[in-house]
C-alpha cells in the first residue's frame, strides 16, 4: 500500500508535547518529527494545527523542523521472532539496538521489530486447499517459534475471502508471502508470516467464555486461598517493597500458561535484567524447556520517556490478544498499572485537561476498564479456545489503597492481591494480606481442585481462613488485656494460625525448594497443618496443657516441610505425616490413661 | 559560533522569563541573560514556539527589566566539561568551579541529560560491598551498582552515616576504594564544611568530586546538579572504569526547588503541590546508577533525603521508595535512645541483597541469618508493645525472652561505633550470638546445617 507521505512542520515544544502543522494528518496517526526524526503520535487535532505526543526526549528540537505524517496508527508486528525477545514500549528491539548503537538508546532510531532474514520452516494446514473460501482467523500453518511455542500463522481480522494460494512447506522469511486472499471486493492480499495490527483496538473473537479452570502459580496463598481463572483479570497493589514485583516474577516463572508477557512499565531497569538473566536458566516446570522460550519483556523503565511508558502497556495487550487467537491461554503482567496512569496524568495536564482527582483526568477510569476488558477467555475466530489473563501491580502512593488508580482498579477485577507493610516488615513473604485480598473464583476453582487435587480443598480452605480471622480476633483481646485471658483451646487456636501463616502462608521465592508448590503439595501441606490443629485441639480437651503442645519437637518440623520436601516428594510429607501423629497419639494415650486412673 | 541575541523580553515572573518573536530556538537550549547591570544569569528553554519561548532562569528574574534585558541563545545543551582533572575539585550546580580554580578545559563535553541506558546492555549487580555497619551488611546489604538511599529526618545522623560508608566501604577482600562523587543540595555550610574535612581527614579528597548547592544558592541549580554530578559518574565508571560511590545530600531540597519551578511554571500538581512527573523526575536520576555489560566501572549511589515531619509516606521519600533498590531507614525513637547509627530495620529493605549474598559471596548462613533477625525483632517489638500495656510482670518466660533479645539486638547488634569497622564475618557472627539465646526449634528460618555449626548451643 503506497501512501503519499504528509509533510509539515514544527510549531512548538513544550516537553513530550509538540504542536505540528501536518495538513491531512489524522488523530492518532503516527508521526516522525524534527531532523532526528523522533517517532510520535497525534493526539489531537485543533484547525490546521494538531497536538502529537513524542515518544523520545524532545531536547535541541526546535520550531520550523520538518515534521512526516506515517499514514497509520501505532501498531505492532505479529509474527515469529517475538517470544524471547525484549522490547521498548513503542515495540522497538533492545537487544538489536544494544548491539547497533551501544549502551544507551539512541534518538530517532528504529530497527524494525521481527527480524526479516531469519529464516522460519512453515508447514501449511492440511485441510487448506485453494479457491476455498477463509475466514479471518483461520490458521494457515504453523511455524515452530522456539522450542516451546508453536506458532499459528493465522489470517489477519481484517481479512477474509477466497483462499487462492497457500505456500508448500519450506522455508520462509518474513517478507515471502505465504498465502494470497482474494477479499469480498476482488482485492487480492499477499499473506506473510506476520502481519501488523494497530495497539489501541481490541483484537476480535466470535464470542466471550466464562473462565473454567484456575491458573496454577505454585504459590500457596494465591492458588490456595485467592485463585485466579484463566482469563480472568486481577491486581497486586501494595506499597514500595512490599513485594508486587516478586509476586508477578513469580507469576511469570511458575504459572501453567503457554505464554507469558511481562511489561515492565515505568519500573526498574535492573528488574528486567533479572528476568532475562535468571529465566533462560530456569525449566518450565510443566515442559521442562527453558522458561524463556515461552516469555516476552516489553520494558519502558522508569527513565524512559513518559510518553512511550503510555503505549507500553497496549503493545503488551495486543501481543496478547495475537497469541490468544492462536488458541494459546496467555497470561500478561503488568508492572505497575500505576506508572501508565501517571503517564496519562502527565499527558493531560500538558494538554490543559481539566484534572478530577489527584491531577487524574476525568476519562482515568473509563481507560482503565477499557483496558481490563481485553482479558478474557474467549472463543477464537476459528472456533478455538484462547485466553488472556491479566495481572496488574498497582502502586498507591503512601500505601493508600483509597486513591484513585487503586479504587478504581479494585472495580473492575475479580481477583485482589493486596500486600501489606505489615507483613512486608517482619519478612513474611508473599506479604500477601489475608484480609483485605478476595477472589470472586473460588467456587470456580473449587471444582476444579475438588475434581483434580482433594474433595476436602474448599472446606479446608475456609478453616483455614477461619482460624486466621479468630486469630486476629484473640491477638486484639492480648493486646488488651494480656495472654493470660484466653483459655487454652484459644491459646491453642493462636498457635494454630502461626502455623498456616509460618508453614503454608509464607512462601520463600528465593529457596530453590519453596519457589514452587504444586497443588497436590500444597493441599497436603494446608491439610497437615489443620489435622495436627485437629489433633491437639481434641488433647486440649482431655487436659492436656497447651504448653506442652506448643513445645512439641515436630512443630518446628512442620514448619520446616515446605522446604524439606519438593513437589515430587509426596511420599516422604506423608511419611512425615504419620510421624507427627504418631506423636500426637503417644500424647494421647498417655493422657487418656491418665484419665482413666483418676477416674 | 550561532548564538543569537534579543532584546524582546515580553514577561518576567518569579523563575521564568518569557521572550518574544525569537524563531527557531531549540527546546532545551542554554541561555545567557544580560541585565541592566552587565551581570550574566543562566537559564535554559523549556518551552519554544517562534512567536514565544519561555525561559526557567537559574538565578530568578528578581530586578530584571524587560526593556534593557538582553537574552542570548547558546545553541547548545546544558553541558559538563570532562577530564581526570575533575578528582578533587568542587563545582556548583552549573559546573563552574567553587573552589577559586581555573574551569575544567577539555574538549569533552557531555550533555546532562542523558539518554536512558537500555536495559539489555545492563549487567545484573551482585558483588556485595561491605560498609562495616553491621544494620547494612548484614540486613540490608549494598552491592556494587545499586541505588541505596538512607530515608533520614532532621536532626538525625545521616551525614556521618554517609561519610563512614564513603570512609569504609570496600569489597572485601579488596583494598582497592572508591571514588566518590558527592552532591550536596540545598546544605548549610556546617553540612558541607563537614563533609569536606571527612573527605580531607580520611585522605580521599583528591579521589573525590565535589558539586555543590548551598541553601542560600539558587533553588534552581538544584535541578541541574544532581544531573551534573552523575554525568561525571558516568565518566568516571564508564570512561575512566572505576567504581563510583555516589552521594548526594539533600534530595528533599531538589524536590522542593522542583515544586518551586513546576508551580511557577502552572504544571498540574498531584500529592502536596508536588507536580506529576516527580516520579519520573526522581527517576531519570536514579536510574543512572548500575553496572553496564563490558564495562569494567560501576556506579552505586546512595542518596540522602530527609522525611518531612518524619513521614515515610510523604511524596519524596514514598516516590523514592519506590524508584530505589531498597532503603536505609533512620529512626528518632533509636538515635534518642543515644544508640548510633538508627537504623531502624523493619522498614528498611535491599532488594539486590538476595542475589549478592550467601554462599560464595559472604556466607552460607547469612540469608537465613538475616531474615530470621528480622523475624525475631518483628515477634519481639510486638512484645514490647504488648508489655507497654499490661506491664512486663504479666508475660511469659516466653515472651520476655522476646523482650530481651530486642534490647540486646539494639544494644549490640544494630550500635556501633562510627569508627568501628566490622567485617562481614564478625557482623554474622555477633548475629549467633544473639539468636542462641533461643533454643533451635525456636528458630525456623534458619536450616538445621546451620543451627548445628553456628548456634552455642549446639556447639
Ligand atoms: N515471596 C518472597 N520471597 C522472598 N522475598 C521476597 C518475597 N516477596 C518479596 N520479597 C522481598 O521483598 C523485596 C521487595 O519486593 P518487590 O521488589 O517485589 O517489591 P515491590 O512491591 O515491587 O516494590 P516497588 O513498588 O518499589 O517496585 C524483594 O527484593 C525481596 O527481597
Ligand atoms: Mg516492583
Amino acid at each position: 500500500m503506497t501512501q503519499e507521505q504528509k509533510k509539515g512542520t514544527i510549531q512548538e515544544i513544550n516537553g513530550p508535547i509538540v504542536t505540528i502543522r501536518l495538513p491531512g494528518v489524522q488523530n492518532g496517526e503516527q508521526v516522525r518529527i524534527g531532523s532526528l526524526g523522533l517517532y510520535g503520535e497525534v493526539i489531537s487535532l485543533e484547525g490546521d494545527e494538531a497536538l502529537a505526543q513524542i515518544y523520545e526526549s524532545t531536547e535541541m528540537v526546535r520550531p520550523g523542523e520538518p515534521v512526516e505524517g506515517l499514514g497509520h496508527p501505532l501498531s505492532v508486528e505479529l509474527g515469529p521472532g517475538l517470544i524471547g525477545g525484549i522490547f521498548d514500549g513503542v515495540q522497538r528491539p533492545l537487544e538489536e539496538m544494544f548491539l547497533k548503537a551501544g549502551d544507551q538508546i539512541p534518538r530517532g532510531l528504529s530497527p524494525l521489530p521481527l527480524d526479516r532474514e531469519k529464516l522460519w520452516h512453515f508447514q501449511p494446514s492440511e485441510n487448506l486447499e485453494p479457491n476455498m473460501p477463509i475466514i479471518n482467523g483461520a490458521r494457515l500453518g504453523v511455524v515452530q517459534e522456539t522450542e516451546t511455542v508453536e506458532h499459528r500463522v493465522i489470517v489477519p481480522p481484517d481479512i477474509e475471502g477466497e483462499l487462492i494460494e497457500l505456500a508448500p512447506e519450506g522455508d520462509y522469511n518474513l517478507e515471502e508471502t505465504i498465502a494470497q486472499v482474494r477479499d469480498r471486493q476482488g482485492r487480492v492480499h499477499h499473506l506473510k508470516l506476520f502481519h501488523r495490527w494497530p495497539v489501541r483496538k481490541p483484537r476480535p473473537y466470535q464470542s466471550r467464555d466464562n473462565g473454567i479452570e484456575p491458573l496454577i502459580t505454585g504459590q500457596r496463598i494465591l492458588d490456595t486461598f485467592f485463585p485466579l481463572l484463566k482469563g480472568s483479570k486481577c491486581a497486586v497493589p501494595g506499597p514500595f517493597g512490599a513485594g508486587k514485583t516478586v509476586v508477578q516474577h513469580q507469576v511469570a516463572r511458575w504459572a501453567n500458561a503457554d505464554i507469558v508477557i511481562y511489561v515492565g512499565c515505568g519500573e526498574r531497569g535492573n528488574e528486567l535484567v533479572d528476568v532475562l538473566d535468571s529465566f533462560p536458566k530456569l525449566k518450565d516446570p510443566y515442559t521442562g524447556r527453558p522458561l524463556m522460550d515461552r516469555t516476552l519483556l516489553i520494558a519502558n523503565t522508569s527513565n524512559m520517556p513518559v510518553v512511550a511508558r503510555e503505549a507500553s502497556i497496549y503493545v503488551g495487550i495486543t501481543i496478547a490478544e495475537y497469541y490468544r487467537d492462536q488458541g494459546y491461554d496467555v497470561v500478561m503482567l503488568a508492572d505497575s498499572t500505576s506508572r501508565w496512569a501517571e503517564a496519562l496524568r502527565e499527558v493531560s495536564g500538558r494538554l490543559g485537561q481539566m484534572p478530577v482527582e489527584e491531577g487524574y483526568p476525568a476519562y482515568l477510569a473509563s481507560r482503565l476498564a477499557a483496558f481490563y476488558e481485553r482479558a478474557g477467555r474467549v472463543e477464537t475466530m476459528d472456533c478455538g479456545k484462547g485466553s488472556v489473563t491479566l495481572i496488574g501491580a498497582v502502586s498507591p502512593p503512601g500505601g493508600d489503597f483509597s486513591e484513585p488508580v487503586t479504587s478504581h482498579t479494585k472495580e473492575i477485577i475479580q481477583t485482589f492481591w493486596a500486600l501489606s507493610k505489615e507483613l512486608a516488615d517482619a519478612r513474611h513473604y508473599p506479604a500477601i494480606d489475608w484480609v483485605d485480598s478476595f477472589s470472586a473464583d473460588v467456587g470456580t476453582a473449587a471444582e476444579w481442585w475438588h475434581e483434580n487435587i482433594d474433595r476436602g480443598w474448599e472446606k479446608r480452605r475456609a478453616q483455614a481462613l477461619a482460624m486466621l480471622a479468630r486469630d486476629a480476633e484473640l491477638s486484639r483481646i492480648v493486646n488488651l488485656v494480656g495472654p493470660e485471658a484466653l483459655s487454652s483451646a484459644q491459646r491453642w487456636v493462636l498457635e494454630g494460625a502461626a502455623l498456616v501463616k509460618d508453614g503454608v502462608l509464607q512462601q520463600s521465592a528465593l529457596d530453590p525448594v519453596d519457589t514452587f508448590s504444586s497443588p497436590e503439595k500444597q493441599f497436603m501441606l494446608l491439610d497437615l497443618v489443620l489435622t495436627v490443629y485437629d489433633e491437639g485441639a481434641a488433647l486440649i480437651e482431655l487436659g492436656v496443657p497447651v504448653q506442652e503442645l506448643s513445645e512439641m519437637p515436630v512443630l518446628a518440623r512442620l514448619r520446616r516441610c515446605k522446604e524439606l520436601y519438593d513437589s515430587s516428594q509426596t511420599d516422604q510429607l506423608k511419611a512425615f505425616r504419620d510421624e507427627a501423629l504418631s506423636d500426637f497419639k503417644a500424647i494421647h494415650s498417655e493422657y487418656a490413661q491418665r484419665g482413666e486412673q483418676t477416674a | 559560533m550561532s548564538a543569537k541575541e534579543y532584546r524582546t523580553a515580553s514577561s518576567a515572573r518569579g523563575g521564568l522569563l518569557t521572550v518574544a518573536d525569537v524563531p527557531n530556538i531549540a527546546f532545551g537550549d542554554r541561555v545567557h541573560i544580560r541585565d541592566q547591570q552587565g551581570n550574566t544569569r543562566n537559564g535554559q528553554v523549556i518551552r519554544s514556539a517562534n512567536d514565544e519561548v519561555l525561559i526557567q532562569v537559574f538565578e530568578g528574574t528578581a530586578e530584571l527589566d524587560l526593556e534593557s534585558t538582553w537574552v542570548r541563545f547558546l545553541d547548545e545543551p546544558v553541558e559538563i566539561a570532562l577530564s581526570p582533572e575533575i578528582l578533587g575539585r568542587i563545582f556548583n550546580g552549573l559546573g563552574e568551579p567553587r573552589d577559586f580554580r581555573p574551569p575544567i578545559v577539555s574538549n569533552l563535553r557531555r550533555s546532562i541529560s542523558a539518554a536512558a541506558f537500555n536495559p539489555a546492555a545492563r549487567t545484573y549487580p551482585r558483588e556485595f560491598i561491605q560498609t562495616g555497619v553491621s544494620t547494612i551488611d548484614g540486613l540490608n546489604s549494598l552491592v556494587r551498582g545499586q541505588k541505596l538511599p538512607i530515608f533520614s529526618a532532621s536532626g538525625l545522623p545521616h551525614n556521618r552515616l554517609a561519610a563512614q560508608i564513603v570512609r569504609q566501604a570496600k569489597l572485601p577482600d579488596d583494598d582497592s576504594r572508591f571514588s566518590v562523587v558527592f552532591a550536596a543540595m540545598g546544605v548549610s555550610y556546617a553540612d558541607a564544611r563537614f563533609f569536606e574535612e571527612e573527605f580531607a581527614s580520611s585522605g580521599v579528597l583528591g579521589n573525590v568530586v565535589m558539586f555543590v548547592n548551598m541553601a542560600d544558592d539558587p533553588p534552581v541549580e538544584r535541578l541541574t546538579l544532581p544531573r551534573m554530578a552523575l554525568t561525571a559518574a558516568e565518566y568516571l565508571a564508564f570512561d575512566l572504569d572505576r567504581h563510583v560511590l555516589v552521594v548526594m545530600t539533600d534530595m528533599t531540597h531538589y524536590a522542593e526547588a522542583l515544586r518551586e519551578v513546576a508551580t511557577a511554571k502552572g504544571d498540574v500538581p498531584a500529592r502536596k503541590g508536588y507536580p506529576g512527573y516527580l516520579y519520573s523526575d526522581l527517576a531519570e536520576i536514579y536510574e543512572r546508577s548500575g553496572r553496564i555489560k563490558d564495562r569494567h566501572g560501576s556506579i552505586t549511589l546512595v542518596p540522602v533525603l530527609s522525611m518531612p515531619s518524619d513521614d515515610i509516606t510523604h511524596p519524596i521519600p514514598d516516590l523514592t521508595g519506590y524508584i530505589t533498590e531498597g532503603q536505609i531507614v533512620l529512626s528518632r525513637e533509636l538515635h534518642n535512645q543515644g544508640i548510633y547509627p538508627p537504623v531502624h530495620i523493619s522498614p528498611s529493605l535491599s532488594r539486590l541483597m538476595k542475589d549478592g549474598i550467601g554462599k560464595d559471596f559472604t556466607r552460607e548462613d547469612h540469608p537465613h541469618v538475616s531474615n530470621q533477625l528480622y523475624a525475631l525483632y518483628a515477634r519481639a517489638l510486638e512484645t514490647r508493645n504488648l508489655a507497654s500495656i499490661i506491664g512486663a510482670d504479666e508475660l511469659s518466660a516466653r515472651d520476655r525472652r522476646y523482650l530481651e533479645f530486642a534490647d540486646a539486638f539494639e544494644q549490640r547488634f544494630v550500635q556501633q561505633g562510627e569508627d568501628e569497622d566490622r567485617s562481614i564475618e564478625e557482623t554474622l557472627n555477633l548475629a549467633w550470638d544473639l539468636l542462641s539465646s533461643f533454643p533451635p526449634q525456636a528458630l525456623t528460618r534458619v536450616n538445621e546445617t546451620e543451627i548445628a555449626k553456628y548456634h552455642r548451643q549446639s556447639a
